[in-house]
């Protein structure tokens, strides 16, 4: 039982910061219906450059301030970085055939990840613990202050987004934007506008859950943006991509799934497979969710379009 | 040259026999090069069936070349100390990777679009996680040191890893693998093109453009579904078998996402749905990579008196903004299916 609420919290984590990520991928693809593939490596670079501001203030300051400092600048990095993404990749392609904004996404992801092992070299950065760090007794399980402030970070960053979208003008555009473009444009929505500021908004998530991973796992990598972008765009899948709530369903159950999952596999087979499967898990129960709801868990029905 | 169809194929046939050689000149390294780009082309043809002609993105493609691999490389290793004939192991790379095609395909027929790529993607890790674990309890694929001293592919009892002498010529291995994978994509090649124009290749285009009116015309969407990734599948495993032999080696780092992406790359760039252009995209990124190695650290030498970055950064660096420039300006491929091109041209949404 301890195991049980102890994999819980730490899925719960881990899936609040799926989750964050998730959004980027999902409003990205609910507006433009374009796999953001750069999204995963946009975290890495938040992570990156709060790192590297973080380190050297270091002892100078209090703890909870140079979190702070690092995660505003990590924001203002990875929002213009998304802007100029979107820009310079994906905008002239608006009217592509489908797969080539793809293939321009696959092209900013390597360069992306090939100028963080040029800045910042092919290493492993361990990441300064910034926190005091408490211990309480949850339940029998042990959780620090850092899960904590993640989970509810996350959980404030999830509801502000949600009004953002359901309660103002932007969010009304964007939600026009997504159903149709073109008859949004006649009611006067600024449309390349509109998806700039997806486009931002989405990235500064990224850089908040860069900064949130890094310090939960205590490390950065400059790929470290790879499989963790792989598991969001499946836990915004398994939601039903282009759904907001989705996104956030798909990242907490996908994150518990997969803390479950590797702490109880080894019991369940009896030795045979170990932790090591963890991420077969995911995409398991991606492929297991999709077979019998093929438009994700909150995906509503399309219709066949050519 | 178009109206002399036979001339056309004697002087294909002379460039492919002669092209090791004009390129063997500035080394071997190069010939071996060019292995490598026959393998990636044919596993670029394989792919093409899948997203070119029946226009399911399929992100798991390298999966498959890794199921070839490992049934090549378990079959002929001391793995297991079995040693069977390499034109027996072939046709079984061929069958069980279409297996597993099929077996990918079935549970995902009705997944379209960005679903289905997920789920391929998926597929494809969840292979390459099995191969780097299946170590314990039961040792089957050594885990991540993979699988090394497997046989080299022999044909007629001539082993092609060794240095052949031909009347007084010394013909080193890499040119007997290079005419050998020359020889296996010209079959796929044709098999592809002959595909094309059958029933089932019209099927497969039919479904591309739209699924509704194919079933619609009594096309039996599932079977042709399933027989496009079991097709482009089993010409994988074929290269993975190709690929085992030829390395000697292989191991789960092999058959990344990375590697999948690569292909499908290939595929696009060249021009989705056209033989000729993604055996040209095949090429092109197969040595491209290659000449920004060679180039990287004299390039930088020239210019800063000094190695500023490393060339292994460099390289993927260049081969990703070069990824992001051609679909800028040919957002269908360097040399697209000339049917694609009026659609595109024609059609102005």
């Amino acid at each position: 039982m301890e195991t049980f609420i102890q994999q819980l919290f730490n899925g719960l984590t881990v899936g609040s910061i799926y989750a964050l990520v998730a959004l980027g991928y999902t409003m990205v693809y609910g507006i433009l219906g374009l796999i953001n593939f750069a999204h995963g490596d946009v975290v890495m670079i938040g992570a990156m450059v709060a790192l590297s501001v973080t380190r050297p203030l270091v002892g100078v300051l209090p703890g909870p301030l140079v979190l702070l400092i690092g995660l505003v600048v990590a924001a203002v990095t990875c929002m213009l970085l998304g802007f100029t993404i979107e820009r310079v990749a994906y905008r002239p392609l608006r009217k592509a055939p489908r797969l080539a904004p793809l293939i321009t996404a696959i092209g900013i992801s390597i360069v992306l990840q090939q100028l963080a092992m040029i800045i910042w070299g092919r290493g492993y950065h361990p990441v300064p613990t910034l926190l005091p760090g408490g211990m309480h007794d949850l339940l029998g399980a042990q959780i620090n202050d850092l899960q904590l402030l993640i989970i509810a970070t996350a959980a404030v960053t999830m509801v502000a987004l949600m009004l953002l979208v359901n309660r103002t003008r932007l969010g009304r555009a964007m939600r026009a934007t997504a159903e149709n473009p073109e008859i949004a444009a006649l009611m006067g929505v600024n449309i390349n506008r509109v998806i700039s500021a997806t486009f931002v908004i989405g990235s500064a998530l990224a850089a908040l859950a860069g900064v949130m991973v890094s310090s939960h796992y205590g490390i950065a990598h400059y790929s470290m943006g790879f499989m963790l972008g792989l598991k969001a765009f499946t836990a915004a899948v398994l939601g039903g991509i282009g759904n907001l709530g989705g996104a956030m369903l798909g990242g907490i159950l996908l994150g518990v799934i997969e803390a479950l999952g590797a702490g109880y596999i080894g019991d369940l087979t009896g030795g045979v497979f170990g932790s090591n499967y963890q991420d077969v898990f995911a995409f398991i129960v991606l492929i297991v969710v999709l077979v019998f709801r093929p438009s994700g868990l909150m995906g509503e029905r399309v219709s066949e379009r050519a | 040259m178009k109206r002399y169809p036979q001339l056309r194929m004697l002087a294909t046939i002379a460039l492919l026999l002669l092209l090791p050689f004009a390129v063997g000149t500035m080394g071997n390294a190069w010939v071996r090069i060019l292995d490598f780009a026959l393998l990636y082309i044919m596993l670029a043809l394989g792919l093409n069936i899948v997203v070119g002609f029946a226009g399911l993105l399929d992100l798991g493609y390298i999966a498959f070349y890794g199921v070839g691999a490992y049934t090549y490389a378990l079959l002929a290793s001391p793995q297991f100390g079995v040693h069977w004939p390499v034109w027996l192991i072939l046709p079984l790379c061929a069958a069980i990777a279409g297996l597993f095609g099929a077996l990918l395909g079935a549970p995902t027929l009705r997944l379209r679009g960005d679903y289905l790529a997920i789920v391929t993607l998926g597929f494809g890790e969840i292979i390459r996680i099995f191969l780097n674990n299946l170590n314990s309890p039961v040792n089957i694929t050594n885990g991540p040191q993979g699988i090394a001293s497997i046989d080299p592919i022999a044909v007629a009892g001539v082993s092609l890893s060794r240095t052949l002498n031909v009347f007084g010529f010394e013909v080193h291995g890499l040119y007997l693998y290079y005419y050998l994978f020359a020889f296996v994509a010209l079959l796929i090649v044709v098999v592809s093109a002959r595909l094309q124009d059958s029933r089932i290749g019209r099927a497969w285009v039919a479904i591309r453009e739209d699924e509704v009116a194919a079933k619609a015309c009594g096309i039996n969407t599932r079977n042709v579904k399933l027989l496009a990734f079991a097709m482009g599948a089993s010409f994988g495993g074929v290269a993975g078998g190709l690929f085992a032999g030829f390395q000697g080696f292989v191991s789960p780092e092999s058959f990344s996402l990375l590697e999948s992406i690569m292909v499908l790359c290939m595929v696009v760039i060249g021009g989705m749905g056209h033989i000729g252009g993604v055996i040209f995209g095949g090429l092109l990124l197969a040595v491209m990579p290659e000449i920004f190695r060679y180039s990287a650290v004299p390039a930088q030498q020239a210019l800063f008196g000094k190695v500023v970055i490393d060339p292994e950064s460099l390289r993927m660096l260049l081969f990703g903004l070069a990824l992001i420039v051609v679909m800028l300006y040919r957002p269908a491929g360097l040399w697209p299916e000339p049917r694609h091109r009026r659609e595109l041209a024609g059609k102005k949404s």
